[in-house]
């Protein structure tokens, strides 16, 4: 708030690795790989669903240069989850490191590992495979259908809903009669709307290499979102004790959820384990698009019942989930899609949300950004608008008289959390209302909806061949999942004045590391740069869950500022000996303890110099920790105007606006780059970005000369723009930032065609294709 | 083979396969700031200039560039003040992971050099955002990376006019 006078929070400082990056060293996991690091590939299936009849690694084995070939008769079937959670995961165990069958084209069949690429590459056509060729299950929407092939028929599965029918997992919970409200309601929609399987596509591939050190215990060191969970999920699949792991993440080259599980690591670890020779394994990105995650893509029905004046009486919905061949963040995303989105409508007598997340012989999915509110959001939206065209109002200001107000509740708070119950929860900030407000003045939107609106049928749109329309939508996500993510911090002081901070938390690029720290230089009264952070090192630095659901800023936040209090009390009592007065009478301020009267003070140099040395000898520094007893909601209001041409179907966005309720943004300039970044993620999977199949679940597009993701001149612009306002439980004031920004542009894009056309699409990607297959029909 | 090149004004010689990619020899002698990020001549983060023209080093043998001047990030420096273009990049922060901006730093350096040496030093934003075409970044949306070459346009001598 304005009246709040931070130092160091709360202004854009510059990234605490800016010089790294921008001088471009080598601090990516790749570039810090020992240079005998074996190379290790990995053998992938042509089929998209057999089992191996009879495997022969004999002649790859013989080749010179190579070290190790392992197939699943090397190593012992232990089942895990790749879905890097908290422990016990809300995932079913369904996977292998190697296993007897396998469920999507490119599933892992053998790996090798030897000299060089080449050589291994070699090996790798040496390896002789007879399979058993059996049915691929491909559309997700019949996966359950009578008769289909099981996909996992394997014994050691452990929390499958039911395998026999390829449901991974299901949901349900209901409050009030809403058939009955429905029924009885004077307005009833009810669609299904689709999400597609997108991508991630960090820049960095995924990499990681390993090795044993001078005790002999194994490093990895990854590009991981998770490193305390890689720890946890490879003392598992190794049977290696967790003391004798650990696991590093360097400067990584983003994630967005695709580094949120344990991937790779356990494959080159198997090599150093086998072998104890450093091996590192980088996946191509064919194989980031393949062998990761993607988006669960999704059929989300929504049914309302509503009065005539557009206010919300119930809603129903209903997420068919695909995740592919596993399991990973199978439950939790389907969660996702209805907890982070049905309470922002909080006024409805009654809800529903049910879902079904189902296997196919599809490349995985598990964790994106949004994490299944984007999917949820689409539908849901989408239908609200609808809603408002038939009552004859502004979509804004019916989805705005149904939402959430500063100080409400909402019963699914209790109901859903992630994968179990959640808590109760009173929204304490919720600055919605000046988004909206804010949004509105920024997009021109009364003017433009009202301007735009059946545009297609104007006489300029003839005389140009391009029309506009604007569209608008709503937004909330999550600050970590309350009483589950944990975080924790360690700070000691040196005798300059400084402090180094470890944590466990995990900066993707996303700047966490700059953050933490200044929330610790904030509250210890010291400059930025008196704050020396070191992160993510399992052995090294303290427990964090890792850079996910939205948690780092708030969860680990929090951690840090408790930490840097507990410092702060420690340096204040030490001080008052030393100056002979009481610690009441004391405040810190420039790296120094002074006195209220200011006849009496000591700088933090000299306090931690006689602490050392000469003093009362000591040393400073503390632990602190942090779970949230709940997970304050960020708020947005997205409008986004587009343009399209009517000879083409070409859509162009021209301005997103997008106004964010983040309460306290610690850095300005990365909060909005998080949400700038965000929004053109939602921007691909709204225009093109999907990954497509053969009829036999072969990737087709799998290639960034194939997938396109948004360059620079995809769109005409976008203005990001924060509210004013603060958490009372936040570090300072803050909430999360992270992935709210990808939630609501997708549904703006379809609801600005509907504002321009008439048309209503209740699928993205909308290609040019579609597009103008959709306006000929029209205009015939 | 033996392949000689002048790399960031040194002198060097390499031994390399006849089939090998610029991308692969440069990280292996050491200059780790070139990137590899899709191998299909897509993402730009593999970029570095040959005799001040950028070219992507994945798409490009190593074979076929014996005795150019190749210069990558590191002719930056590796320590000391930053150049100008990367204090702006901080300043306007115009990367979030950073692993494409030295492969943009290097098109943003070819394209502050044309400015520089060309008759018409106005600029449109369309012909940056043109520019900026070539290198992905999942990470920042490019608002930020273009209110950076905006600035350094300028800091260069040119002026950035509006589209008609």
């Amino acid at each position: 708030m304005s009246d709040r006078a931070f130092k160091v929070v709360n202004h854009t400082e510059k990234k605490v690795d800016s010089h790294a990056l921008v001088r471009g060293k080598g601090v990516f996991t790749e570039d810090l790989a020992p240079e005998n690091a074996l190379v290790v590939k990995l053998l992938k299936s042509p089929h998209a669903h057999a089992r191996i009849k009879h495997i022969d690694a004999s002649m790859a084995e013989q080749l010179e240069g190579i070290e190790c070939v392992l197939t699943y008769k090397d190593i012992k079937p232990i089942s895990y989850t790749r879905a890097g959670q908290g422990y016990p995961e809300p995932s079913p165990y369904d996977t292998h490191l190697l296993g007897q069958k396998v469920r999507f084209v490119g599933d892992t069949v053998a790996l090798v590992a030897g000299k060089d690429l080449k050589t291994v590459k070699k090996a790798l056509k040496l390896i002789e495979v007879e399979y058993e060729v059996l049915d691929p299950v491909l559309d997700f929407e019949h996966a359950m259908d009578e008769g289909t092939p099981v996909i996992h028929d394997q014994e050691d599965t452990v929390n499958i809903y039911d395998a026999s029918r390829n449901l991974a997992q299901h949901y349900d919970m209901s409050i009030g009669d809403v058939d009955e409200i429905i029924k009885k309601s004077d307005v009833q929609i009810e669609r299904a709307y689709y999400y597609p399987k997108a991508q991630q596509v960090p820049l960095e591939n995924h990499t990681a290499f390993s090795y044993f050190d001078d005790k002999e215990r194994l490093v990895v060191v990854s590009s991981t979102q998770v490193p305390f969970h890689a720890r946890r999920i490879l003392s598992h699949i190794l049977e290696i004790p967790i003391r004798n792991i650990r696991v590093i993440k360097p400067r990584i080259g983003g994630g967005f959820g695709a580094k949120q599980g344990v991937i790779i690591e356990g494959y080159c670890a198997l090599v150093t384990v086998k072998t104890g020779k450093p091996a590192m394994l980088v996946y191509d990105r064919k194989e980031t698009f393949i062998n990761t995650y993607t988006r669960h893509d999704m059929r989300v029905t929504v049914r309302i019942g509503a009065d005539k004046t557009g206010k919300v009486k119930a809603i129903d919905m209903h997420a068919l989930s695909n995740t592919g061949a596993y399991g990973d963040h199978a439950l939790t995303v389907a969660m996702v899609c209805g907890s982070k989105t049905l309470p922002l409508y909080n006024k409805v007598e009654g809800v529903r949300f049910v879902s079904d997340i189902v296997y196919t012989n599809l490349p995985n999915a598990g964790a994106y950004r949004g994490y299944g509110a984007p999917q949820g959001l689409l539908a849901l939206d989408a239908v609200l608008d609808e809603l408002a065209y038939q009552v004859g109002k502004d979509p804004l200001v019916v989805k705005e008289m149904n939402t959430m107000k500063e100080g409400e509740t909402s019963p699914i708070f209790k109901i859903m959390g992630e994968g179990r119950e959640g808590v109760e929860q009173i929204v304490a900030s919720c600055k919605l209302d000046q988004c909206i407000e804010r949004g509105k003045v920024l997009s021109d939107w009364e003017n433009k909806f009202a301007k735009y609106k059946d545009s297609i049928h104007s006489p300029e749109a003839k005389k140009t061949g391009k029309v506009r329309g604007i569209g608008c939508a709503l937004a909330m996500q999550g600050s970590g999942i309350a009483k589950v993510d944990m975080a924790s911090a360690t700070m000691k002081m040196n005798d300059d004045g400084s402090f180094n901070l470890m944590v466990g938390a995990t900066d993707l690029g996303t700047g966490s590391d700059t953050i933490l720290s200044q929330i610790a230089a904030e509250e210890l009264g010291v400059p930025l740069e008196y704050i020396h952070i070191y992160s993510s090192d399992t052995d090294r630095t303290p427990f964090d869950v890792g850079a996910y659901a939205s948690s780092t800023t708030y969860v680990s936040g929090n951690a840090v500022w408790n930490t840097a209090k507990k410092v702060k009390q420690q340096i204040l009592e030490n001080a008052a000996k030393l100056l002979g007065c009481k610690v009441e009478e004391l405040y810190v301020e420039q790296a120094t303890v002074k006195n209220q009267t200011g006849d009496k003070s000591v700088t933090y140099a000299d306090l931690c110099t006689k602490l050392f040395y000469t003093f009362d000898q000591m040393q400073i520094g503390a632990t602190g920790s942090f779970v949230g007893d709940e997970s304050p909601i960020p708020f947005m209001a997205t409008f986004q105007e587009i343009e399209i041409d009517l000879e083409t179907g070409q859509i162009t966005p021209i301005e997103i606006v997008s106004v964010v309720d983040c309460g306290t943004a610690i850095n300005p300039a990365l909060a909005k780059g998080q949400v700038e970044g965000a929004t053109l993620q939602a921007l691909g999977p709204s225009l093109y970005e999907e990954l497509t199949f053969s009829s036999k679940g072969t990737p087709t597009n799998a290639s960034l000369f194939m997938y396109k993701i948004p360059d620079r001149s995809s769109y005409g612009k976008v203005t990001v723009e924060l509210v004013d306002s603060y958490e009372p439980t936040g570090p300072f004031g803050a909430k999360s930032v992270s992935e709210i920004g990808i939630d609501s542009p997708t549904v703006t894009l379809l609801n600005a065609i509907y504002n321009a056309t008439g048309i209503r699409f209740n699928k993205v990607p909308v290609s040019p294709e579609k597009m103008l297959k959709a306006i000929k029909k029209i205009l015939e | 083979m033996i392949l000689n090149l002048i790399v960031n004004g040194e002198k060097k010689q390499f031994h390399i396969e006849p089939n090998e990619m610029l991308v692969d020899v440069l990280r292996r002698e050491g200059y780790k700031s070139v990137k590899k990020g899709c191998n299909t001549a897509n993402c730009g983060t593999c970029t570095v200039l040959r005799d001040g023209k950028a070219i992507l080093s994945c798409k490009t043998f190593a074979a076929a560039v014996e005795g150019s001047e190749i210069t990558t990030l590191e002719a930056m420096g590796q320590t000391g003040p930053l150049h100008e273009i990367q204090q702006v990049f901080v300043d306007e922060s115009a990367f979030q992971c950073g692993f494409c901006t030295p492969g943009l730093i290097m098109s943003t350096v070819e394209f502050l050099n044309d400015i520089k040496t060309r008759e018409d030093q106005s600029v449109k934003e369309s012909e940056i955002k043109e520019r900026l075409k070539g290198n992905l970044c999942r990470c920042t949306g490019y608002e930020s990376q273009l209110t950076a070459l905006k600035k350094l346009v300028v800091q260069y001598g040119g002026e950035v006019v509006e589209d008609e």
